[in-house]
């Protein structure tokens, strides 16, 4: 394996980028334009870092990859290192980073601050998913809120005060929690380490964890996000710039179940099978009641934010199926549905750019104006709506099998949820493309220039082609899941002979 | 042989992509618009003339024209007894659940892939002068060719995630043609109504692949039939209680095929989708896409024979869907309505068929049907093409002198439908009627009786249509009659096809499906428990449940020339006296508004609810906006809870059923 830290490299990347543009003076057309290039280039350098970081990662293997350890306080280290189950996400990252930056290309508002924001927000994104020590998680975890909420508080619409508010207040609440919890970890095990934590089968006390799953699901529920804590998502959503949203949506909202599956699962066993059937109580309720709440609205960013949170209903629904299917099916999911949302909410952001409305009622017709635009929303509609050939189609199949194996009556509740997709996923395409196109302020409208086409195109033929080579994504995380099914499982034996061992 | 098998399904797709993508205006306007002359729609949309290149039309025809001829070949070849698996690479791993791309060849595929294939060589070649008038006419072929490969995974595969793969393949092509002309409203709706009532088949049939899962650990179909027998009478834990395993399976997979195949509760969408153009009726909702499901309970055969009560289940709703639809069809107006209404009543005979285990009888009047159904849609067609639009048969009348070519082929069709003797109906669909009476069993004399009835509507409903089209007094303006003429050449040769099919493919195939040799024919690709002898059953069946089709046939012919040539006075005072069983018929059981009062108009309900109410007053209202005021009158609250505002009361009310299902999903397994 190469010596070179990489993954520093490739986390730390776009903070330099941002500390170039920061020494950017000036305000004028070519200070402005270097910004952007400087954004552009390193978004683009840390994707091939990224991709160099696949290139040399080895899925077989066992363990963390591309450890880097450097002791810092007593109470937490810069540990570093990734598996299968976070290097996916940081690959998404990467991948994305580029096109937002690339969709952004017209913001005029403080582009400066603007540039800065999203790449110190891509550090901490990637720092999420490659830090081996608890508190360094929490910090890029928590870290990531305060960017968000300047892309939202400043550039975000008209309602963005009580948006980001709300954003502020929900996630707040849950990381108090997950505090705590990392806290009582540390006083428990005497480490914050989370790859000595999982080295062997948790070992922390049956009451324990209760105690501290909760706490973490405080926090990663209201991340995914679950019902009924779902309710700041829609409204960060609208008033979010372009760029935020699919970042919010592509990325942010994995980070809970990406949690999950680090730590609830593998750490609090036990806790995990007790709460399983009250998670997928939550799951279910956030498939159809949110799709049927998606089917009500008017707005088409809220009708897509509504459609997220019921995706991952599907993720959680997965991961606490814990087995094959349903881990398998969480974690691409979590893909798919990152490309997808991302493409749909970059998607509203092309018509967004050109009329200044999000609301449904203002569209119609497009199609007549607009086909290639028409063409690849179809497709990402389609995906959305987890059409078999589409990467959406993988995720949901595999955690709907995967919760059939463990409870018929959860499958049963949450496939519902593909007619329901169906219906307002359709609903929405009908009502913004099809039909005659009558009003006067569309009759001009043009059709996705090639800058747009080039964000959405990459994101289109992956959508495609993972849906009928879903082993491209699966490969990477195939043994991290199957080592962390044998992680959960040796907890559940250990609490169960430790049992045995009291009784006899 | 395996290159063939790929060339057969492929090329399809890859004309698809050439002519979706490179042949129409996607990616034509990048940054600008496509010019102005699309403002000048006029709601109709396929009144401007092309005036792009021809060679995405051509090319797509050109291939389907060549596969339709390898077909062919892999008919006869597969007939000679050989069976193939082609496997093109792997699909989906995890941990045990394996799905390969491959296709399955056997006698089974091998019928449909001469079905699918002829139809649809048929009807593109015929669309180059039904659609030329078209300015979106790559799209259209575009879609037809997508739509054919998706038809064709679906047939060839070989297990059931592929299958799935084609299952919504071919329903997001029919969706995409039903709403082909998007500028038109009618079509839109049907669209979507077409693609979300057969996701609620899909739900069954995902379901149905989770349980196949459970139990077999596998969802390939080599894998999971011969493990079928030994899972014969046991049950698994399923919705919290123990279910036998194959009437579960075999029951969810219907469920499927009932949206697919657009059987009875789950039909309403398929005489909507007649606002597609005629072309893709006669392909998608006559002669392959609805067969989907008579094809998805054939394959699965070594599971329907051991599952006895989902046997009979099929039996009950084929028999139920071919008596209703041919109610429905007797009073409609619309042309291409009764046409669709006989489909869909045609279809319930193949269940029947289906259902009391003479599989290669339904899999032959599937054979048969798609030849007659689609000459009747495109003859249908070119009565539309040559009326400029129109499709209310009162409105018509006398054509005949004017379409002389188009009245041979609906005549064909017609006497095919009724099952006139030799002609391809008279074989496939008298054995179905024979085969229930055969069956010796409650739902299957249930299904005789309603299959006799419903083959004197047939009879009844397509001679009206006969009649009212092309003879007695016209109904048609002067004007429009002096426009009035057979259609060119190019719609008229492809028709040929579909009549020869139509006369002879009973004669000529008969014995091979259905004959003394069937079981050498169909080889492994049918499986028949040890006590199904149908078939033998079937010859001693006594006369007069033999010839009572052929009497009913008849009957209806002589009752329909009674009521619209000799006295046409008659069928308007039975709708007098009988107003509201007219209506009922004519508004199609009402099974519309019903759905729409308990289904759709709920949904949207309950959505604005949950948003307002319970997103918005609920949690939000407890939650953040609670927290921030929180100096919260209560007693101001209180009051409010008492004012009784519905939403409070119905938002407890589900809060109620949130607790049961937790409950269930609690409890059961």
């Amino acid at each position: 394996m190469s010596g070179w830290p990489i993954l520093s490299a490739v986390t730390l990347l776009p903070l330099i980028g941002a500390l170039f543009i920061l020494v950017i003076r000036g305000e004028d057309e070519i200070a402005l334009r270097n910004m952007r290039w400087t954004a552009l280039f390193t978004t683009a350098f840390t994707f091939i870092l990224s991709l160099i970081l696949w290139s040399n990662f080895d899925p077989a293997a066992p363990g963390f990859q591309f450890q880097e350890r450097y002791g810092w306080f007593g109470l937490m280290s810069y540990h570093l290192g990734v598996d299968g189950l976070g290097l996916p996400f940081v690959l998404l990252t990467a991948f994305l980073m580029p096109g937002v930056i690339l969709a952004s290309w017209h913001v005029d508002k403080r582009v400066k601050e603007y540039m800065i924001a999203f790449l110190v927000l891509e550090t901490l994104m990637i720092g999420v998913f490659v830090s081996l020590d608890l508190v360094l998680f929490y910090l890029f975890f928590e870290g990531g809120l305060i960017p968000m909420f300047l892309i939202i508080g400043i550039w975000g619409g008209p309602n963005r005060i009580y948006a980001t508010f709300k954003f502020f207040l929900y996630t707040l609440a849950g990381s108090v929690f997950m505090l705590l919890a990392i806290m009582a970890i540390y006083w428990q095990t005497g480490t914050t380490d989370i790859a000595q934590l999982l080295a062997k089968p948790s070992a922390i006390p049956a009451g324990m964890q209760t105690w501290l799953w909760l706490a973490f699901f405080a926090s990663f529920a209201v991340k995914m996000p679950m019902w009924p804590v779902h309710t700041w998502l829609p409204d960060a959503h609208v008033e979010a710039p372009t760029a935020g949203s699919v970042v919010l949506a592509a990325i942010l909202l994995k980070m809970g179940g990406y949690g999950f599956l680090r730590f609830s699962l593998p750490m609090f066993p036990l806790a995990s099978e007790m709460f399983a059937p009250f998670v997928f109580v939550l799951s279910v309720v956030a498939i159809v009641y949110t799709s049927l709440v998606a089917l009500a609205q008017e707005d088409i960013k809220k009708l897509i934010a509504y459609s997220s949170v019921a995706h991952m209903g599907f993720v959680t629904m997965g991961i606490f199926a814990m087995n094959k299917q349903g881990l398998d099916g969480a974690m691409f999911q979590m893909i798919s549905h990152g490309l997808v949302s991302g493409a749909l909410f970059l998607g509203v952001g092309v018509i967004y750019d050109r009329l200044h409305t999000r609301q449904i009622a203002a569209y119609g017709g497009l199609v007549h104006r607009m086909p290639m635009y028409a063409f690849i929303f179809m497709l990402f509609t389609m995906a959305n709506v987890g059409l078999p050939g589409t990467s959406g189609f993988i995720g949901e199949f595999l955690s709907l099998t995967g919760a059939f194996l463990s409870n018929t009556w959860v499958a049963f509740f949450a496939t519902t949820g593909v007619i329901l997709s169906a219906a307002y996923a359709l609903w929405l395409y009908r009502r913004v493309f099809f039909g005659p196109l009558e009003k006067e302020t569309l009759k001009s409208i043009t059709d996705m220039t090639w800058r747009e086409a080039s964000i959405l195109l990459p994101l289109a033929i992956l959508t495609i082609l993972f849906g009928i080579q879903p082993a491209l994504v699966t490969d990477i995380f195939n043994h991290s899941v199957n080592a962390l099914l044998g992680q959960v499982q040796a907890g559940l034996d250990m609490a169960a002979s430790v049992q045995q061992a009291v009784a006899q | 042989m395996n290159t063939v098998f790929l060339t057969i399904v492929f090329l399809p797709l890859l004309g698809a992509l050439i002519a979706g993508l490179a042949g129409t205006a996607v990616f034509r306007y990048a940054g600008s618009a496509p010019p102005a002359v699309e403002h000048a729609d006029d709601g109709e949309g396929h009144h401007h003339a092309h005036d792009g290149p021809r060679w995405p039309m051509l090319l797509t025809t050109g291939l389907l024209i060549v596969i339709a001829v390898l077909s062919w070949y892999a008919f006869f070849d597969v007939a000679a007894g050989h069976t193939y698996r082609v496997v093109v690479a792997e699909w989906l791993r995890s941990g045990r659940l394996v799905a390969p791309w491959a296709l399955r060849i056997d006698m089974l595929s091998a019928v449909m892939l001469v079905v699918v294939t002829t139809v649809s060589a048929v009807v593109h070649v015929y669309s180059l002068g039904y659609m030329s008038h078209d300015p979106h006419q790559p799209r259209f072929f575009a879609y037809l060719s997508f739509f054919t490969f998706a038809m064709l995974m679906l047939v060839t595969s070989d297990n059931l995630l592929q299958m799935f793969f084609g299952w919504e393949g071919v329903g997001l092509a029919s969706y995409l043609l039903i709403g082909f002309w998007y500028t038109r409203p009618a079509a839109n709706a049907a669209a979507i109504k077409a693609f979300v009532v057969n996701r609620v088949g899909d739900f069954g049939f995902a379901l149905g692949i989770f349980a196949t899962f459970a139990v077999f650990g596998s969802i390939e179909f080599t894998a999971i039939f011969e493990a079928a027998p030994a899972m014969a009478g046991k049950t698994f834990p399923f919705l919290g209680g123990e279910h036998d395993i194959l009437t579960t399976i075999c029951l969810l997979l219907f469920m499927g095929a009932m949206g697919k195949s657009a059987q009875f509760l789950l039909h309403t969408w398929l005489p909507d989708a007649m606002e597609g153009p005629t072309p893709v009726s006669a392909l998608i909702h006559a002669a392959t896409m609805v067969t989907a499901g008579v094809f998805l309970v054939a394959r699965f055969s070594p599971f329907y024979e051991l599952a006895p009560a989902a046997q009979n289940v099929v039996i009950l709703i084929g028999a139920i869907t071919a008596f209703f639809a041919a109610t429905v069809g007797l009073v409609q107006r619309d042309i291409k309505r009764v046409i669709a209404y006989s489909t869909c009543s045609q279809l319930g005979y193949m269940f029947v068929a289906m259902g009391v285990g003479a599989y290669g009888v339904g899999m032959f009047h599937l054979f048969t049907h798609a030849f007659f159904k689609a000459l009747l849609f495109l003859g249908a067609g070119s009565v539309i093409h040559a009326m400029s639009d129109e499709q209310d048969m009162f409105r018509m009348g006398g054509l005949f002198p004017y379409l002389k070519k188009t009245w041979f082929f609906m005549l064909v069709g017609t006497l095919a439908l009724t099952g006139f003797p030799f002609t391809a109906g008279y074989f496939s669909k008298d054995a179905i009627i024979e085969a229930a009476f055969a069956a010796h069993s409650q739902p299957g004399m249930f299904a005789f009786w309603m299959l006799v009835i419903a083959a004197l509507f047939t009879s009844f409903y397509s001679w009206r249509l006969m009649f009212l089209t092309f003879h007695g007094k016209s109904r048609v303006s002067r004007e429009t009659l002096a426009r009035v003429h057979d259609s060119p050449p190019v719609m008229i040769l492809p028709l040929y096809v579909l009549a020869a099919g139509a006369l002879f493919a009973g004669v000529l195939f008969a014995g091979k499906f259905i004959g003394a040799s069937e079981a050498v024919f169909w080889g492994k690709a049918i499986y028949r428990g040890p006590h199904n002898e149908i078939l033998h059953l079937m010859h001693e069946t006594p006369a007069w449940a033999k010839y009572a089709a052929t009497v009913m046939m008849a009957a209806g012919f002589a009752t329909a020339w009674l009521f619209y040539i000799a006295s046409p006075a008659i069928p308007e005072k039975l709708a007098e006296i009988f107003r509201p069983l007219y209506l009922f018929l004519y508004n199609k059981w009402y099974f519309d508004e019903l759905y729409e009062r308990i289904f759709v108009r709920p949904a949207f309900w309950l959505g604005r609810l949950l948003w307002k109410g319970g997103d918005g007053k609920v949690i939000d209202g407890f939650g953040p906006n609670g927290v921030a005021a929180r100096v919260l009158d209560v007693t101001a609250w209180a009051s409010r809870l008492q004012t009784g505002y519905l939403n409070h009361y119905a938002f407890a009310m589900l809060l109620g059923l949130a607790a049961l299902v937790t409950y269930l999903m609690m409890m059961g397994g």
